[in-house]
């Protein structure tokens, strides 16, 4: 690149040096990373500006993965509702499920009976751990630490197991249903969680020895990606994010819903607000769900009865029962309706095809899912079907502080940024 | 010294069994099934995980359902060094010219496995938003149904095309 | 604060407030929107400095057509308003709260881009979940849901909204 050699490389509009000054021309360089790419957390798009290796400015472009679910909700029942919500954010399905249950219920003015409430803050609570481990494999993955990855899906195949006992699904259940849960626990459902619990701890132990003082890892998360308070909460961000930012808030504990009150847990806070904490909170985070997890399956065992509302204008009312072939429906409930009540058919025809008819109001029902805050604001007129079902997606407002995260850094510290901020494409895009 | 060959007991071959036993030890075969026996052996996927059947697809690729077995835990990302696209979730109609870009920037021979009932379909997703159905998009050789599929419903479906892949005549 | 003292503590600013469900909902003009907002933030008693969600409704046959209902939550005193206005169907305009909130960016541009609610003072108002050409705002209740007939065992399904079914 001498003079001396008679040859000059031009940039994108002409000259090496400047006419002017004579001082080397520098431009910045526009560079797409994304929608299909290793390390952003599925099908984000992010239009960087770059000079050199620093990010100059950072804008995330997203709806790649827009599904039309909430469009979708208005032509279905508010049942069906269910099995649409629990697919936006994918990696907590039972939250969705739980903050769409809950607000219909507030609509109907109902309570789920106290088993099912049980059993629901059980499976959200193991939901947690299930995504955090998922947050670990692939921040961890994007790091470069490919045996994190697989350590972590090991666990969270222990975790999907029980899932899988439970609801019959590894994933996207639609198992918590308006007016309570679908099934009951079934008879080796305690067994296989008293087993996770026992093996999970260790495990975290693990994490923590390889990660918590390994240099590199320590190396490339402290001081990245920091996000204060202040500016936290003026852009909406909530969850581990706002947690290790020194802002103790946590919807089970601030506004309880669905029994958390009655629960011993602590909320693990930070104060550094880089993505060092952040991985310190949602640890620490996974334990106290283990926590919570004990205690709900100690009260299982003393909590008898129906884990659905009785009301048959408002209960699903199929039961179904593990049988020779799987799960399906009660050999004992189907000779009911057929046989022995017209009513308790009719009732089972006109939930089935038509569904709850809720009464006609608004309603904003949150709940702490593993990336902050998730609400529904569910709208009805009345009828059969839902007027309006409004996701607030955590990951979606949680975005937003990715450009202030990521900007003046180095594009790997952009890449660990978006790690820690644990976006799910699915909940921001839905 | 003789050797003695008494009556009732081999302790020799045949004429009939030495000639079977040169066409064990030597694999004599036509090309066409040597470059698909070789191909089905070492494909490898193209990260193209969208939605939850993409966690899935991690999950069949980590380490209880292990893609490895068959050569195939290396998820490419770049579409220049892999020959298998598994398009795991709904494509949206603003993914669906980034789906078809990428499909095209893979070299030939190239195969695409539709995962999930949103790729293959459109899932229960019949709306605005989706691609109903990949292959109308792009050349499809297995579809896998499942919302998810399970791991094992995903190995399933790539051991159908590996034995398609084995079977298919490559050179014209 | 509970439900009930937090309405009665709004009675004396606001005209109309409801309390529904536990809930409580301060019905404002359009216009008033950013300085509602600014003010319960403001307030001590209040400290409303979250704003949790910005969310629009469409009811064809209602005026107005379009409602926006704003979430806030506070974090000091663990309590929540919900702050609603309308907008009208013809040229449906609101100014943005982005400059008071900066969360409420990519949440009007969502609500701009499938309602088609413009709104005033926003730094950066264009579409953000669907393709930047598409036309047409989704989620509005005139629009049809979109879909495919689906072909199943000789029989042809058409799409969720075109079915007849109650």
């Amino acid at each position: 690149m001498s003079a001396a050699d008679g040859r000059e490389m031009r940039g994108a509009s002409g000259a090496l040096r400047d006419a002017a000054t004579g001082e080397l021309r520098q431009e910045t360089m526009i560079i797409n990373m994304g929608p299909q790419h290793p390390s952003t957390h599925g099908v984000l798009r992010l239009l960087l500006e770059l000079d050199g290796e620093t990010v100059v400015s950072c804008e995330p472009i997203i709806g790649y993965l827009h599904t039309g679910i909430e469009k979708n909700t208005e032509y279905r029942t508010w049942q069906q509702g269910v099995t649409f919500v629990t697919r936006a954010d994918y990696l907590s399905p039972f939250f969705n499920e739980l903050g769409y249950c809950l607000g219909v219920e507030r609509l109907l003015g109902i309570e789920a009976p106290e088993r099912a409430q049980i059993i629901r803050v059980l499976v959200c609570e193991l939901n947690r751990i299930a995504s955090h481990l998922v947050w670990l494999a692939t921040g961890g993955l994007e790091l470069g630490a490919v045996s994190v990855m697989l350590y972590a899906f090991r666990e969270r195949e222990i975790i999907l197991d029980v899932f899988e006992a439970i609801t019959g699904l590894r994933m996207n259940h639609a198992y918590i249903r308006i007016g309570g849960v679908v099934m009951d626990m079934p008879q080796e459902g305690p067994g296989k969680i008293r087993n996770l619990l026992r093996v999970l701890p260790g495990r975290f132990d693990e994490y923590e020895t390889l990660l918590d003082d390994n240099p590199i890892w320590r190396e490339r998360n402290e001081g990245v990606g920091v996000l204060g308070a202040e500016q936290a909460l003026a852009l909406g961000v909530t969850g581990p994010c706002l947690r290790a930012a020194g802002v103790p808030a946590d919807l089970r504990k601030d506004i309880p819903y669905g029994g958390y009150e009655t629960y011993d847990f602590d909320v693990p806070v930070q104060t550094a607000g880089d993505a060092y904490a952040r991985y310190r909170v949602r640890m620490a985070e996974m334990r106290e769900s283990l926590k919570i997890v004990r205690q709900a399956l100690e009260r299982l065992e003393h909590t008898p009865g129906p884990v659905m509302v009785q009301d048959p204008k408002v209960g699903w009312p199929s039961r179904l029962s593990v049988g020779p072939d799987g799960i399906g429906n009660d050999p004992d409930y189907l000779r009911h309706i057929m046989e022995e009540s017209m009513e308790a058919l009719i009732h089972h025809f006109k939930m089935v095809t038509q569904g709850v008819a809720v009464p006609a109001g608004e309603v904003y029902s949150a709940v702490e899912s593993p990336r902050g805050e998730l609400g529904f604001h569910i709208v009805s007129d009345g009828g059969h079907r839902p007027y309006r079902v409004k996701i607030r997606d955590p990951s979606f407002v949680n975005l937003q502080a990715l450009p202030l995260m990521a900007e003046g850094y180095l594009v790997a510290d952009l890449i660990a940024s978006n790690a820690s901020l644990d976006p799910v494409m699915g909940g921001v895009d839905r | 010294m003789p050797v003695e060959r008494i009556e009732g007991m081999h302790l020799g071959r045949s004429p009939e069994e030495i000639e079977e036993e040169v066409r064990r030890g030597v694999l004599t075969t036509s090309l066409d099934r040597a470059v698909g026996w070789a191909r089905k052996q070492s494909m490898w996927p193209a990260t193209f995980g969208l939605a939850c059947c993409a966690i899935e697809m991690m999950s069949a690729g980590a380490g209880r359902y292990d893609l490895s077995r068959w050569g195939m835990e290396l998820f490419r990302a770049s579409p220049r060094q892999a020959d298998l696209m598994i398009v795991a979730g709904r494509v949206s109609q603003k993914m669906a010219p980034v789906l078809r870009r990428i499909y095209d920037q893979m070299p030939e021979p190239k195969w695409v496995i539709s995962m999930g009932v949103c790729a293959s379909a459109g899932g229960m997703f019949t709306n605005y938003a989706i691609v109903q159905g990949v292959d109308t998009i792009v050349p499809v050789d297995v579809y896998v149904p499942g919302c998810p599929p399970k791991p094992e419903m995903l190995m399933h479906g790539i051991l159908t095309l590996q034995r398609k892949v084995r079977t298919e005549v490559p050179f014209r | 604060m509970s439900p009930e003292d937090l309405a009665e503590a709004l009675q004396g600013r606001f005209a109309d407030v409801g309390l529904a469900r536990g809930e409580v909902t301060v019905l404002v003009e359009a216009g008033a929107v950013p300085e509602t907002l600014l003010w319960l933030r403001q307030h001590p008693d209040l400290a409303f400095d979250l704003l949790a969600c910005v969310s629009a409704t469409d009811g064809p046959g209602a005026d107005p057509r379009f409602w926006l209902t704003y979430e806030m939550r506070s974090m000091q005193h663990h309590h929540r308003v919900r702050v609603k206005t309308g907008a009208s169907g013809t040229d449906p305009r609101l100014p943005s709260v982005a400059p008071v909130f900066p969360t409420a960016d990519w949440q009007e541009r969502e609500i701009y881009d499938l309602y088609g609610v413009v709104f005033e003072g926003h730094p950066n108002l264009h579409r953000i979940l669907l393709p930047e050409d598409w036309e047409g705002h989704p989620l509005r209740k005139d629009e049809e849901l979109g879909g495919v007939p689906t072909w199943y065992v000789g029989a042809r399904v058409p799409p969720v909204d075109q079915r007849g079914m109650a």
